[in-house]
């Protein structure tokens, strides 16, 4: 199965001209930059937060709802202001930005695994197994990743696991429907055949040959649905059936100003939602040009 | 056509079936309403006496038999918390979430449509990328975090609309319907137009993405060439071809919009099944989440169905029996 994460082995001039056709697009040089920051941050969480927001000893209640600027008792500024417990909210969002992330980017490789194998090994296959398999596809697009996740979760109750098989669930039917379609293109040419003349396995020809190559279309279809799993994540959390209060996420905290926002306490909903934001569109910017540089189609 | 019309109700009841088995399995399993219902103080005797009264001492596969003998008579159980068939509160909550849906596609296409064909048509323009560097935002912008900010810049800092709660309503052959009176409108402006953010990126996208396709095809050019008005080409020729797609597609979101209308109706305190299924989650109501699903899950296939006929009447050359059912 980790033959599958392993970006296809590129020569160099592809790669080359890969980087300056998606380099072609300023946007998407400054989400790609952008993605890199906030990549970073959450990776060095416990380095760059001013304080640790799960530790429940560093808080303090009479710091709780300061506005942006404040200063603590302890004399640290909280630049974005703190939460209802008194928690500093730029370590909060740093720390949240964390685990969305995990959680977006887990489900999406999960996912991406599972449909990839499936969708070309009913390419590879065909007959029944194909048909059942893109009839189950089929049925489960034609419903909203949301509303199915919403049954998930309301079934399997809250925790960092649980979501993370809801988003499983929702989105491997786009990785097979997409790995499905690339794979048919790709079983009819001459290479396959090659190796199926050498006698190899249907394993090592759908693992080795066939995956690799379906990969461009794949890639274009995960970062989008990377985005989407995250804001899918932060949309569940915010409704209360996504992650436990312990591990805050980006849509939990978003949630946790709801109801302090009617008297003008802005910051404790506004600032996750703006890191939210800049997260899920430096995902998008990236994505779209990976879409237009990669697409057989549109190549100039 | 009517073999391809029966085999997907045939389909369609399929669906119903392992939906309502894997939801009710599911929820069944979960937490005990009753512990919820009771007064806290009651004593064992009284739990007992609750539990035998919603019919939960039965074992699941009883329950689930007479669940499913009473929705073939068109009962899907009564409600735990509001002790009436759960079909019917769905119902009563039903107009408040189409008005809602129907409002946000609407504002989606008559704003999506234009900028759209705007930006496949003057791809190079200054006005063009601005309106695809919005499609991105609005793409991005998750929709309940859009739905605080409009109440924080419209309800709380300007004012200008409410943004809680549904408005009077209007009887409209037999519906109570409030985006016929102003002040109705008024209320379901702000969650509208939250709901409408999303569709409207993706109508602009398809449009743009559809008119820069089309236009480069033979018939378009043949329609230059034959010295037609830029306007005709337009307003006929192109917009016929590319409104097969967004047909389409907007039919196919309008089934997402009502599920989606679960988080803006949540923000908003919009009285509609969203809400209704939410809380329900919450309260451990298993009726009524069971039959929520069970309603929209028979939308959806209606409204897959409903946008197959269409294509196929506004495409020639797709032929139903040729579609697999």
């Amino acid at each position: 199965m980790s033959t599958v994460v392993v970006p296809a082995p590129l020569v160099e001039t592809p790669w080359r001209r890969f980087r300056r056709q998606f380099a072609e697009s300023r946007l998407a040089l400054i989400g790609l930059a952008l993605l890199v920051v906030i990549v970073a941050i959450a990776l060095l969480a416990p380095w760059i937060a001013p304080q640790n927001p799960y530790d429940l000893a560093k808080l303090d209640l009479l710091d709780a709802r300061l506005p942006p600027g404040a200063t603590a008792a302890d004399g640290m500024t909280y630049w974005l202001g703190t939460d209802g417990q008194g928690r500093d909210m730029f370590s909060a969002i740093i720390y949240g930005l964390r685990v969305s992330l995990y959680v977006g980017i887990a489900s999406g490789v999960i996912a991406l695994t599972l449909g990839a194998v499936i969708g070309v090994l009913a390419a590879y296959l065909g007959g029944r197994f194909e048909q059942i398999v893109m009839r189950i596809v089929d049925i489960q697009l034609g419903f909203p990743a949301i509303l199915v996740a919403l049954i998930l979760l309301a079934v399997l109750g809250k925790g960092v696991d649980k979501i993370i098989i809801a988003l499983v669930t929702v989105q491997w039917a786009y990785y097979a429907r997409t790995a499905r379609s690339a794979a048919l293109v790709e079983r009819h040419k001459e290479y396959i055949e090659a190796a199926r003349a050498l006698g190899l396995g249907a394993w090592r020809i759908v693992l080795r040959h066939l995956l690799p190559n379906s990969l461009p279309p794949l890639i274009v279809v995960g970062t989008v649905q990377v985005a989407h799993a995250i804001a899918l994540e932060a949309t569940l959390s915010f409704l209360g059936l996504g992650l436990p209060p312990t591990e805050p996420s980006l849509g939990l905290l978003i949630a946790n100003g709801y109801e302090v926002l009617m008297s003008g306490k802005y910051w404790i909903s506004v600032y996750p939602g703006v890191a939210l934001l800049l997260t899920i569109l430096a995902i998008n910017l990236v994505g779209d040009q990976l879409r237009d540089v990669l697409n057989p189609r549109l190549s100039r | 056509m009517t073999v391809f019309v029966l085999r997907r109700l045939a389909q369609t009841l399929l669906v119903l079936l392992i939906t309502s088995v894997l939801v009710f399995g599911g929820l069944f399993m979960i937490g005990d309403p009753v512990e919820i219902l009771v007064n806290p103080s009651a004593d064992q005797i009284e739990k007992d006496r609750a539990t035998k009264a919603l019919g939960l001492d039965k074992p699941l596969h009883e329950q689930y038999v007479g669940f499913l003998r009473g929705a073939l008579s068109g009962n899907l159980g009564n409600s735990f918390v509001y002790a009436r068939p759960a079909l019917e509160v769905i119902f009563e909550r039903m107009p408040a979430t189409l008005e809602l849906a129907f409002l946000a596609m609407v504002i989606a296409v008559v704003l999506g449509i234009p900028l759209g064909l705007y930006a496949g048509l003057r791809p190079h323009s200054p006005l063009a990328k601005t309106i695809m560097a919005g499609s991105i935002l609005g793409f991005s912008l998750p929709t309940f975090w859009v739905g605080l900010i409009l109440i924080l810049v419209f309800a709380v800092t300007l004012g200008w609309l409410p943004s809680t709660g549904r408005g009077p309503t209007t009887n409209v052959f037999g519906l109570q319907l409030s985006i016929f009176n102003w002040d109705g409108l008024r209320y379901a402006l702000l969650p509208a137009i939250n709901l409408a953010l999303f569709k409207l990126s993706l109508i602009i996208r398809l449009t743009r993405a559809q008119v820069r396709e089309q236009s480069l095809l033979d018939y378009i050019k043949f329609a230059r060439a034959k010295g037609l008005s830029n306007t005709r080409v337009i307003g006929v020729h192109l917009l016929k071809n590319i409104l097969i797609p967004l047909v389409t597609v907007v039919g196919l979101e309008l089934g997402s919009v009502i599920a989606f209308a679960v988080v803006t109706e949540t923000i908003f305190a919009w009285p509609g099944m969203g809400k209704l299924v939410i809380d329900s989650i919450f309260q451990l109501d298993r009726p009524v989440v069971v039959a929520y699903l069970l309603v929209v899950v028979f939308m959806f296939i209606l409204i897959n169905l409903v946008v197959d006929i269409l294509y196929s009447v506004l495409d020639p050359r797709v032929r139903l029996s040729e579609v697999k059912g």
